[in-house]
């Protein structure tokens, strides 16, 4: 299992806690294109949070490539989250300093595994890959929400992750770029293997995924799969 | 190495807040300018002024006196007895340094050390009807040439004709000017025990001091010995030491040996010296303020950048950077603003220098106008620099902390 959680449950402790999911087990194989749906405020992005070690949980554990993560320090979580997980939200944050190539290179020059040429020619497939190659040398606010977007993602794959965690990816983006991106995913699982969990609210996302997990009030209410 | 990573993010989030990284490294460099400019001219002032206390007397003064009254044979024969003696004298004693001959000539073994016995009195210098009174010093040319500046002052003679010439008298430009004597002209010596003698002038000197200029004259020792009255007589051994810094330990060493006063000149100048180290106290007060205020520049610039790149900092952490990472960026940032400000203070610093090395301007005391002495040593430039870069190190702290604080869901979340 790339991802795998027993009895995830977290709560905040506010003046009246609240819960943001509970007992939530989840399996995600590799190479599965998993949707997350759910009402508003049914805790999606709360869960995708947890499965990116970006939020720890107040019960339960979870396992990231088979390895438990309880009791790991911020620290160990951030180099988990650096080899092994790319996350895509619903804005892009880039870097607004810096330019397309630069951002997508960030977590590589992190990592410090690659030469700089190395980076730059990784980052150069990645765009290439997204039909972004003629891009390199912009910055974020000389791009389209669309190619923003795919900025992003190429960013999210920067150091190869098992994982990518997309939280509305689309949810920002007109009918035309919501495809491009949602088919970009697609390929991502088909043509490369690659493991990916999206939050939508898009039928026609859900509908392109293999597999539909469903939250109501932060349980999962329906896990079903497609063939 | 990562350190390049933040090094750039670093500098593209300053690149992109130009005016205010302008000002915070004007504060700086301000600070830093100002503090090499008060800072050279105090140090270079207070070295020279040293440097000339240091050349115009002898290091060591030994003299012909004690530092406490003898105790009275009875306090000595009975410590603890509960005897009183009131209006008691303290022994007469002959003025005069007993075997200063020996003295001076087993100092004079020493290696760098230089000792002159001397003779040290008032007398009045007459000239055409006018009276001066002055202080005579009996010396010996070839040695008071090491000991003060005197010979290196000389406008015309020299310390040396007063062996050549019978009867000769070294005088300063003030009573030249004051009596209208002369090179070679013959002025008439009055001694307090009614002695008079004529002595010609065979030198005058210029140091720059009104006291000394007017008023100190220089004789033999033996014509001092007669003039005063004291025959065989030394009342002073002046000694200078190959290390300056060492005179206090030495003279304490002489004074502890042969009982009488030997004073250093640190001790002399104890309230000028201290007074140094009160005005050190002041410039360092002053512009500690300055950097403070610089500093609160620096921590304004990194709140608020820390503040605006909130969304940066939460998508680098999940991308998987350390909370240090993060902290690292705005330290540099506050250092980075440090090292301009300090470059930039260095220049303003240099320049203010320059300007005031040009100034003049006329000191109570001095006869000639007076420039500031300046310490043109790299020092003041370290030390300011450091002052920077420490005020730059700490106002970025707290922010930069700050910002490896925060919590990358919440921000995502809020986005969101
Ligand atoms: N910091 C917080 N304080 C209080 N309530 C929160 C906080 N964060 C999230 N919530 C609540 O938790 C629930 C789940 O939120 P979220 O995971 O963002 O839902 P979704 O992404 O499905 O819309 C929501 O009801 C939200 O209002
Ligand atoms: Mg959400």
């Amino acid at each position: 299992m790339v991802v795998e959680t027993r009895g995830v449950t977290r709560i905040l402790q506010e003046a009246v806690p609240v819960t943001l999911v509970r007992d939530i087990d989840l399996s995600v194989r590799k190479g599965e294109f998993v949707s997350i749906t759910g009402p508003s405020g049914s805790g999606k992005s709360s869960l995708l949070y947890l499965l990116g070690l970006l939020d720890v949980p107040t019960e339960g554990e979870v396992m990231i490539d088979g390895q438990p993560t309880n009791g790991l320090d911020a620290n160990a979580l951030a180099a988990i989250r650096l080899r092994k997980i790319g996350f895509v939200f619903q804005f892009h944050f880039l870097l607004p300093e810096f330019d397309v190539l630069q951002n997508i290179m960030l977590p590589m020059r992190r990592l410090g595994t690659l030469s700089e040429s190395e980076m730059r020619e990784r980052g150069m497939t990645l765009l290439a890959g997204l039909e972004m190659a003629d891009q390199t040398t912009k910055r974020p606010d000389q791009l389209s929400g669309g190619q923003r977007q795919r900025v992003a993602i190429a960013r999210a794959l920067a150091n190869d992750p098992l994982i990518l965690l997309a939280d509305e990816p689309t949810g920002n983006l007109d009918s035309k770029n919501s495809k491009i991106v949602r088919d970009i995913f697609a390929r991502l699982v088909s043509e490369q293997g690659r493991t990916v969990i999206a939050v939508t609210h898009e039928t026609d996302f859900a509908a392109a995924t293999q597999r539909n997990v469903h939250l109501v009030d932060g349980r999962i209410v329906k896990d079903e799969r497609r063939s | 190495m990562f350190w390049r990573v933040a090094l750039s993010i670093a500098i593209a989030q300053l690149a992109n807040r130009q005016r205010q990284t302008l000002v915070s490294v004007l504060g700086v460099a301000l600070g830093v300018g100002f503090f090499i400019a008060t800072s050279s001219i105090m140090s270079g002032s207070e070295k020279d002024f040293t440097q000339r206390l240091v050349n115009n007397a002898p290091h060591i003064t030994i003299k012909d006196e004690f530092r406490n009254p003898t105790t009275q044979p009875v306090f000595l024969a009975y410590p603890k007895g509960a005897i009183s003696l009131v209006r008691t004298k303290p022994r007469e004693y002959l003025r005069g340094i007993k075997n200063y001959g020996a003295k001076v000539e087993e100092l004079s073994q020493r290696s760098g050390v230089i000792a002159e016995a001397a003779l040290t009195g008032q007398i009045i210098v007459r000239y055409a009807n006018k009276d001066v009174s002055a202080s005579v010093a009996g010396i010996d040319p070839a040695k008071e040439k090491f000991l003060t500046q005197v010979e290196s002052d000389m406008r015309e003679g020299s310390l040396d004709r007063l062996k050549t010439t019978a009867d000769g008298i070294v005088i300063g430009s003030g009573m030249s000017q004051k009596l209208g004597l002369r090179m070679d002209d013959l002025a008439t010596v009055i001694a307090p025990s009614g002695l008079v003698k004529r002595m010609k002038v065979v030198g005058i000197f210029h140091v720059g001091n009104l006291l000394l200029d007017e008023g100190q004259v220089y004789v033999l020792l033996k014509n001092a010995q007669v003039l005063l009255d004291k025959a065989f007589i030394a009342n002073q051994i002046r000694i200078k030491i190959p290390n300056p810094d060492d005179a206090e330990t030495f003279a304490a060493g002489l004074e502890a040996r042969w009982g009488y006063r030997a004073e250093s000149w640190q001790e002399v100048n104890r309230d000028i010296l201290g007074l140094f180290v009160i005005r050190n106290a002041i410039t360092y007060s002053i512009v500690s303020a300055i950097m403070v205020v610089a500093a609160f520049g620096i921590f304004n610039i990194i709140s608020t950048v820390v503040m605006e790149k909130r969304r940066d900092i939460a998508i680098m952490m999940s991308m998987g950077f350390h909370a240090f990472d993060i902290q690292l960026i705005f330290l540099i940032q506050g250092v980075l603003v440090g090292i301009l400000g300090m470059l930039l203070g260095w220049g303003i610093g240099r320049g203010l220098l320059e300007a005031v090395s040009t100034l003049k301007f006329t000191v109570p005391g001095m006869s000639e106008r007076q420039g500031f002495v300046l310490d043109w040593s790299f020092r003041p430039y370290a030390i300011g620099g450091l002052f920077a870069l420490a005020a730059a190190v700490v106002a970025a702290w707290y922010p930069a902390h700050k910002a490896s604080e925060v919590r990358p869901v919440d921000i995502i979340r809020g986005a969101a």
